[in-house]
């Protein structure tokens, strides 16, 4: 305790730093579980898209938290990232053998198309507010869904080619690929036949960068910025704050993760349909952000890998499991934000704190 | 001919989106909160329509009646188990309990009914032809039309003219000053839900009337675009979401005939972000100049 006392580091700080050796440890701790055959078939299997759901869950507390917008569409950042991902690695194959060196590609890739996406629509939506804001970005969010549907991709030795196939009536032969010729990306059906390229080691190094990245990012001069918007947009303002530049600065930073997340996620499977990144997965990054704390990197974490093994873990409960976790949710919901519920905890915790303090003097 | 076919099938869509865009705005007006899980008390009334002809027997305009009913007292328990304890918290906590609301009806629903379709049996068969059999109308379609007509008229007259009405307008405007006036807020807010649930359950017995596959998920795309339409019309306005729903199934309509099957919905949100960009509050929506 004396050294909390010491340390010029507020709580939030120390927080944030602690994150760093915490993940690594659960990293390492989970590395040797698995190399001495502890874990299940299902687990393994579970590793790279919780790490995937961590990146794209501190990328929405940028959005949502620090930034203070409510996105609703936050998986249509990671779709992006996962296809191009998934087209860049896939037509690579040939020219960059190399596993590990065509997953930094892929995820870099797929990190600048994301990052393009979202300055393209952070342009209009960054204008509105609130609810609208919200609404519209529900909106992009389907509308690249049934955009990636619509693709029709495929690689051969001269380059790219690709169909939009809005009519519904193109296939992959329409492609006319030479011999030897392979479809990535078939429609509806998505991303078949992926070479996967992902590990758990790469999720740890993404997630390592992400938190490196955002946490800088908020005590830059640019996320004080970005705080003093969200915490009064009109006094930020009228202290000459750009609101369209700080807000599209911290948004495409937001996407940019987002994308980096997809395209690992997106080269952790076979085969992989926009389906995925519905509104459904939008909500469930959201859950995560709210139950792990608006502006809390760690607590967003650690919401994200309870919640995103917690069905899992319920398996045992069969089809009663969806139903437990949405009671958990609602009711984990109502104990943290209802004021009676909320009294009751106050008046415990002054009492604790005292007596902390009254221990150490 | 064809063109008036594609109209009328798109005002039919879009009156099932209006009454449910209505539900939507309602509780948005009063208790200034999205309700996610309305999509699913429309699935909720479908599956309570549809047992009550299938499995009792009922006719079904009774049947309207029980899934109404049952809808109504779901809706009062939602609002007071989940939303009710929350009414001080932020709008981002209330909207996850909603979301967790919504979980919880869909795999309920999956439990209950099972996860396959349901084909529901058409309250109304048969089409009206007319010039030459050139035009077919089914007679659903004609229904679902006149009902949100009927819907929207008496929800205009309920709002403006009856004591409970104006309790909400008056909640809508200013929840403190409402108290002090005397009104009940929460009962207010209860009759609101009662309202737009029951409202939910006429557009779920409608919906699957037209579309006539019944699973736990159904009520979920039908509801995000009747909150589009709900948002289109300008949020907390009871013409608006007339408007925004009837739009939203035109174009939608439109957009499936002559554009491309695929893209419908991109075409639908895409208008309704140029709407926004447009007019920030949606179409009939009150801008609110924020004071310093």
């Amino acid at each position: 305790m004396n050294f909390l006392k010491k340390s010029k580091l507020s709580t939030s700080a120390l927080r944030d730093y602690c994150s760093f050796p915490l993940v690594t440890v659960v990293f390492v701790l989970i590395t040797i579980l698995n190399n001495s055959g502890k874990l299940n078939k299902s687990m393994q299997g579970l590793l790279v898209p919780v790490c995937c759901y961590i990146v794209m869950a501190i990328s929405l507390n940028l959005t949502v938290g620090i930034m203070g917008e409510l996105s609703l569409g936050h998986a249509g950042f990671m779709s992006l990232g996962a296809f191009t991902g998934v087209v860049t690695s896939q037509s690579l194959i040939g020219s960059v053998p190399n596993d590990t060196l065509r997953l930094v590609i892929a995820i870099a890739v797929g990190a600048l198309v994301a990052a393009f996406g979202g300055f393209l629509i952070g342009l209009p939506v960054l204008r509105l507010r609130g609810d609208y804001l919200a609404i519209v970005t529900l909106a992009f969010g389907e509308i690249i869904m049934d955009i990636v549907n619509c693709l029709i991709v495929g690689h051969d030795e001269n380059g790219l080619h690709l169909i939009f196939n809005f009519t519904g009536e193109k296939t992959v032969a329409d492609l006319n690929l030479a011999e030897g010729g392979t479809a990535i990306i078939k429609g509806a059906q998505g991303a078949v036949g992926t070479k996967t390229i992902a590990s758990f080691a790469a999720g740890f190094i993404l997630i390592m960068i992400t938190l490196f990245v955002v946490l800088n990012f908020i005590r830059s001069r640019t996320g004080r910025a970005v705080l003093a918007l969200r915490d009064n947009r009109i006094a930020a303002e009228s202290m000459g704050v750009n609101v369209m530049k700080y807000k599209m600065i911290a948004f495409v930073l937001s996407t940019t993760l987002a994308g980096m997340a997809g395209a690992l996620y997106g080269l952790n499977f076979n085969m992989i349909s926009a389906d995925k990144f519905n509104f459904n997965t939008s909500i469930l990054v959201l859950v995560f952000v709210v139950l792990g704390g608006l502006g809390n990197m760690l607590g967003s974490i650690i919401a994200a890998t309870i919640l995103y093994i917690l069905p899992e873990a319920l398996r045992g409960l069969a089809d009663y499991r969806m139903l437990m976790y949405a009671i958990v949710l609602i009711v984990v919901m109502l104990a943290t934000n209802n004021p009676k519920v909320k009294n009751l905890f106050m008046k415990i915790i002054p009492k604790r704190k005292s007596k902390e303090g009254g221990a150490a003097q | 001919m064809e063109f008036l076919s594609y109209l009328i099938s798109g005002l039919s869509l879009g009156s099932v989106y209006a009454i449910i865009a209505l539900g939507y705005t309602m509780v948005y007006g009063i208790a200034k909160m999205l309700n996610f899980a309305h999509g699913d008390v429309i699935m909720v009334g479908g599956y309570i329509s549809y047992i009550a002809v299938t499995r009792a027997g009922l006719p079904g305009w009774l049947s309207v009646i029980v899934a109404m009913a049952v809808c109504t007292v779901l809706g009062v328990i939602i609002e007071g188990l989940a939303y009710r304890p929350l009414r001080s918290a932020t709008s981002l906590a209330v909207l996850i309990t909603a979301i967790g609301v919504s979980y919880f009806l869909q795999n309920a629903a999956l439990l209950i009914w099972g996860a396959n379709f349901k084909t529901y049996p058409s309250l109304i068969s048969g089409t009206l032809k007319l010039f030459d059999n050139k035009l077919s109308i089914p007679y659903v379609a004609m229904l679902t039309i006149v009902v949100c007509i009927l819907i929207m008229v008496g929800l205009t007259l309920f709002t403006s003219k009856t004591k409970m009405g104006k309790a909400m307008r008056a909640c809508s405007e200013d929840k403190g000053a409402a108290q002090l006036m005397g009104i009940n807020v929460n009962k207010t807010i209860s009759v609101t839900f009662a309202i737009g649930s029951a409202l939910a359950a006429i557009a779920g017995v409608l919906l699957c009337s037209s579309f006539p596959t019944l699973k736990p998920t159904t009520g979920s795309m039908p509801g995000i675009k009747a909150f589009t339409a709900a948002v289109f019309g300008g949020i907390g306005s009871i013409p608006g979401a007339f408007l925004g729903g009837l739009l939203l199934g035109i174009i939608e309509s439109f957009a499936k005939a002559y554009i491309s099957t695929q893209l419908a919905n991109t075409i639908v949100f895409a208008v309704l972000i140029v709407v926004l960009l447009v007019r920030p509050a949606g179409l009939l929506g009150k801008y609110v100049p924020e004071k310093v």
